[in-house]
């Protein structure tokens, strides 16, 4: 009797946690980054070892922060979105490749072409374990004074450009 | 107005299923044979039904109709015909009424097959699929309604998903649900046996076609999947441990398992709660499958359209099936009582050792599917769990099952003992060695030696074993279908694992940016770009390449990719152009670029990729042949030699 009731204890944990699982979205920022400003980092520049960027280039405009790496199959899917974005000049896009090699992923930038204005080299996840990035691609709108307002986990679609981040982008250009 | 029918008789289906999930139980309970009757007819009746209204969504694709909001935010007028059909299951609304359809379509069938059924158990087991019907169709008109109506009626349609515009997706899903809800069967079996209170080897040869025939389309439908992924999205790879691929293996994991004890169970009366329990969990695998794809809850590159309610609603359907079914498993278990004791040196114990790992595998894919999940339920932490966790997980497993895979099926029933693979052991020692080396040689891989050396082992034990059974191969004609079966499924896996050895270690590509006229070498491969220019078509616009292949200076058929802009959807995607071959699969695919400065090309050569595909395939059409059994024959009750 006790043993024919474990596959019955096993399922009824399994489906708390997925009723748990139903009430968080995977693709939420955790709560305590929104409406923080970007942490303080100090990282290089993809294409430039030399040159330093620091939370600072996001001071005076609206972003987009987009995370990518040239392992990152899903990134293909919504690149090609960001570069119709960027011709458009929907928004300045700041690149952040990730777990990356810089070789790796220039060459995958020079494939696939470059939307990104500039591109912070986070080889060591230093900047993302601060912003809590899960995975790639995902992406962060920052207002003009460098706070995060939004992130989005997953591929950007055409759907959820137009309809979400583009619109929260043209509110915060006038805020 | 057609689509107002179809509504309507999704909702007098939902009426026929009740009735279909209740009078029957009812009958049986009471011994009452008319009410028990009913049942065949009410399964028929909702199958008809369903099918009507599916019909009549499909008129709505066909005909253009975009004051229906499905046929508008998923079709155009400009789409090609047979896009049109596909496009009813491109969506969430349509593939579950494709879903809910078979799950009739099995429902009517069990009558139309079951004549010699203990009536009480068929009657049984056409109530749990009415329910389980219910369900499903309580969901569809409750939270996914496809007929709803948009007002006012746009003047075309925003047209489907350009990824899924491909011969791949329309057969695709249909394949795969053919294998999902095809388990429906086992499950309610199962169930009803648990009501019965008993399991016999009648239940399980009786029950067994419906296995193979769910699990060889799951078979196909998976298969389908990674080589339509693998041309269509032209990321280079055959599998991508991505949660949604996941949650279709874990119930052909389930369901392979299912397959050979329920073979135990039907010549040995022996792994009786066993094999109910694993009914139970290859659909309720199937269903947590479902609850994923449409809840939203782990984060995949399938984007689907997800939205909570609907996962709600699935939890519950899943906590209603499952729960209630392992609710009574554990107060019928019990009652189960199949013939006990086995040793593990024979076919049975090879069996029962075959489904130790397959479970272990499952638990071991599903605990890397559903880690992010967890942790995050438990302490709100996001993680992500990617190929690397099951490469060093599911391989080894994979491994231990092709070295019981190679030898089992040479053992007797019972009463064997190791030595009687001591003969097969000698004779396989030297061509092992001997390929292990040689790969190791010339391949530069130990690893890919092991690999080579286990697919040559088992395809080697394989055909020991039907030596065995055969006299020799003298008596070949006169082996039952099902010996065949086993002969070519085993097979299969060699040539598959033979497969995922040569890519796993010896795949190459490479990039560069190429003017018209230059080239791009990959080992042996010689790549050059001929020419690129755009064009237009039905509903997309493109950059067409043509790519020139030289093999060791020997020409190979040219390619052809194109990079396509879809207008209605604002999307890109890329055609690779593929030479798929035996031996090495080689593929290129043109990126952005123009003509004074070049294009980006990405060239890939996959040796062996074909293989992975073809010993799939093998395996489906294992199960195929399988079914030509004589001893499966629906209605004959012969004891198995």
């Amino acid at each position: 009797m006790i043993r024919a009731l474990i596959p019955l204890l096993i399922f009824l944990g399994l489906g708390a946690l997925f009723a748990v699982g139903l009430t968080k979205d995977p693709s939420k920022l955790p709560s305590e980054l929104i409406n923080q400003p970007v942490p303080v980092f100090s990282l290089t520049e993809l294409y430039d070892a030399k040159k330093e960027i620091d939370e600072t280039i996001f001071k005076g405009r609206v972003s987009l922060l987009n995370v990518f790496g040239s392992w990152c199959t899903a990134c293909l899917v919504e690149h090609p979105l960001l570069m119709r974005a960027a011709a458009r000049k929907d928004v300045l896009i700041i690149g952040m490749d990730w777990r990356d090699r810089r070789e790796d992923g220039q060459a995958w930038l020079e494939q696939h072409g470059n939307p990104y204005s500039e591109i912070i080299f986070d080889e060591a996840s230093e900047l993302a374990i601060k912003l809590g990035v899960t995975g790639a691609p995902e992406s962060f709108i920052i207002d003009k004074a460098g706070y995060i307002r939004y992130k989005h986990t997953g591929i950007i679609t055409s759907e959820i450009w137009h309809q979400k981040l583009l619109p929260l982008i043209e509110t915060l250009k006038v805020e | 107005m057609i689509a107002e029918l179809g509504h309507f008789t999704l909702i007098l289906a939902l009426l026929t299923a009740l009735a279909q999930g209740v009078f029957p139980l009812l009958g049986a309970q009471k011994s009452h044979d008319d009410l028990m009757a009913l049942g065949d007819r009410l399964a028929r009746l909702t199958f008809v039904l369903i099918a009507l209204s599916f019909a009549a969504l499909t008129w709505a694709f066909i005909t253009s109709d975009f004051s229906v909001k499905l046929a508008a935010t998923h079709s155009h007028t400009a789409k090609p015909f047979i896009y049109k059909i596909s496009g009813v299951w491109g969506n969430h609304e349509g593939s579950i009424l494709l879903w809910t359809l078979m799950l009739a379509l099995y429902g009517a069938a069990i009558p139309a097959f079951g004549k010699t059924l203990p009536v009480s158990l068929k009657a049984r087991a056409l109530a749990i699929q009415g329910l389980l019907t219910f369900g499903f169709l309580a969901f569809i008109l409750f939270t996914s309604n496809p007929f709803e109506r948009l007002d006012p009626m746009p003047i075309n349609g925003l047209g489907l998903n350009p990824l899924l515009q491909d011969p791949g997706l329309a057969i695709h899903p249909p394949l795969l649900y053919m294998g999902y809800v095809g388990f429906s069967v086992a499950f309610s079996f199962s169930v009803a046996a648990l009501i019965e209170g008993r399991v016999d080897a009648l239940w399980a040869r009786w029950l067994r076609p419906w296995v193979l025939f769910a699990w060889s389309f799951l078979t196909l439908g998976i298969t389908m999947g990674s080589i339509w992924a693998y041309y269509e999205l032209g990321w280079g790879g055959w599998w991508m441990w991505d949660p949604v691929e996941n949650v279709s293996f874990m119930p052909w994991l389930a369901g392979t398992a299912l397959l050979h004890s329920i073979l135990v169970l039907g010549t040995r009366h022996q792994l009786a709660t066993w094999t109910v329990l694993l009914g139970i969990s290859a659909f309720s695998l199937s269903l947590i499958g479902t609850f994923v794809v449409r809840s939203g809850v782990l984060v995949s590159v399938h984007a689907f359209a997800v939205d909570p309610a609907r996962g709600v609603f699935i939890l519950a359907l899943l906590l209603a099936a499952t729960g209630g079914a392992l609710g009574l498993y554990a107060l019928r278990a019990k009652t189960l009582k199949g013939a006990n004791g086995y040793e593990i040196i024979s076919r049975q114990g090879g069996l029962v050792l075959n489904n130790l790992l397959l479970i272990t595998a499952t638990a071991t894919v599903f605990l890397g599917t559903f880690y992010p999940l967890f942790m995050d339920a438990l302490t709100g932490e996001k993680i992500t769990v990617a190929k690397p966790y099951f490469d060093l997980t599911f391989a080894p497993i994979m491994m231990l099952l092709i070295v019981f895979m190679g030898a089992a099926p040479l053992l007797k029933w019972s009463g064997d003992s190791l030595g009687s693979l001591k003969g097969f052991a000698v004779k396989a020692v030297l061509p092992l060695l001997f390929i292990i080396v040689a790969t190791a040689l010339f391949g530069k891989s130990v690893l890919g030696g092991l690999g080579f050396a286990l697919a040559f082992y088992l395809a080697a034990g394989t055909i020991a074993a039907f030596a065995r059974r055969s006299q020799g191969f003298q008596t070949w004609r006169a082996q039952p279908a099902a010996t065949y079966g086993f002969v070519l499924a085993h097979l299969g896996m060699a040539v598959f694992t033979a497969g995922v050895t040569a890519m796993s270690i010896w795949a190459k590509d490479d990039i560069g940016r190429l003017k018209i006229g230059e080239s791009l070498t990959l080992g042996a491969y010689e790549f050059t770009l001929q020419s690129a220019a755009p064009g237009a078509r039905e509903n997309y616009q493109f950059l067409g390449a043509q790519i020139s292949v030289k093999h060791q200076n020997k020409a190979l058929k040219s390619l052809q990719s194109e990079q396509r802009f879809y207008p209605v959807r604002d999307m890109i995607t890329t055609e690779a152009g593929f030479h798929f071959s035996p031996t090495s699969t080689v593929f290129a695919a043109i990126g952005e670029g123009n003509v004074r400065d070049g294009f980006i090309l990405r060239a890939n050569i996959h040796p062996y990729v074909t293989w992975i595909w073809l010993g799939a395939l093998l395996m489906a059409l294992a199960g195929f042949v399988s079914l030509c059994d004589k001893r499966l024959r629906f209605g004959k009750d012969e004891p198995s030699p």
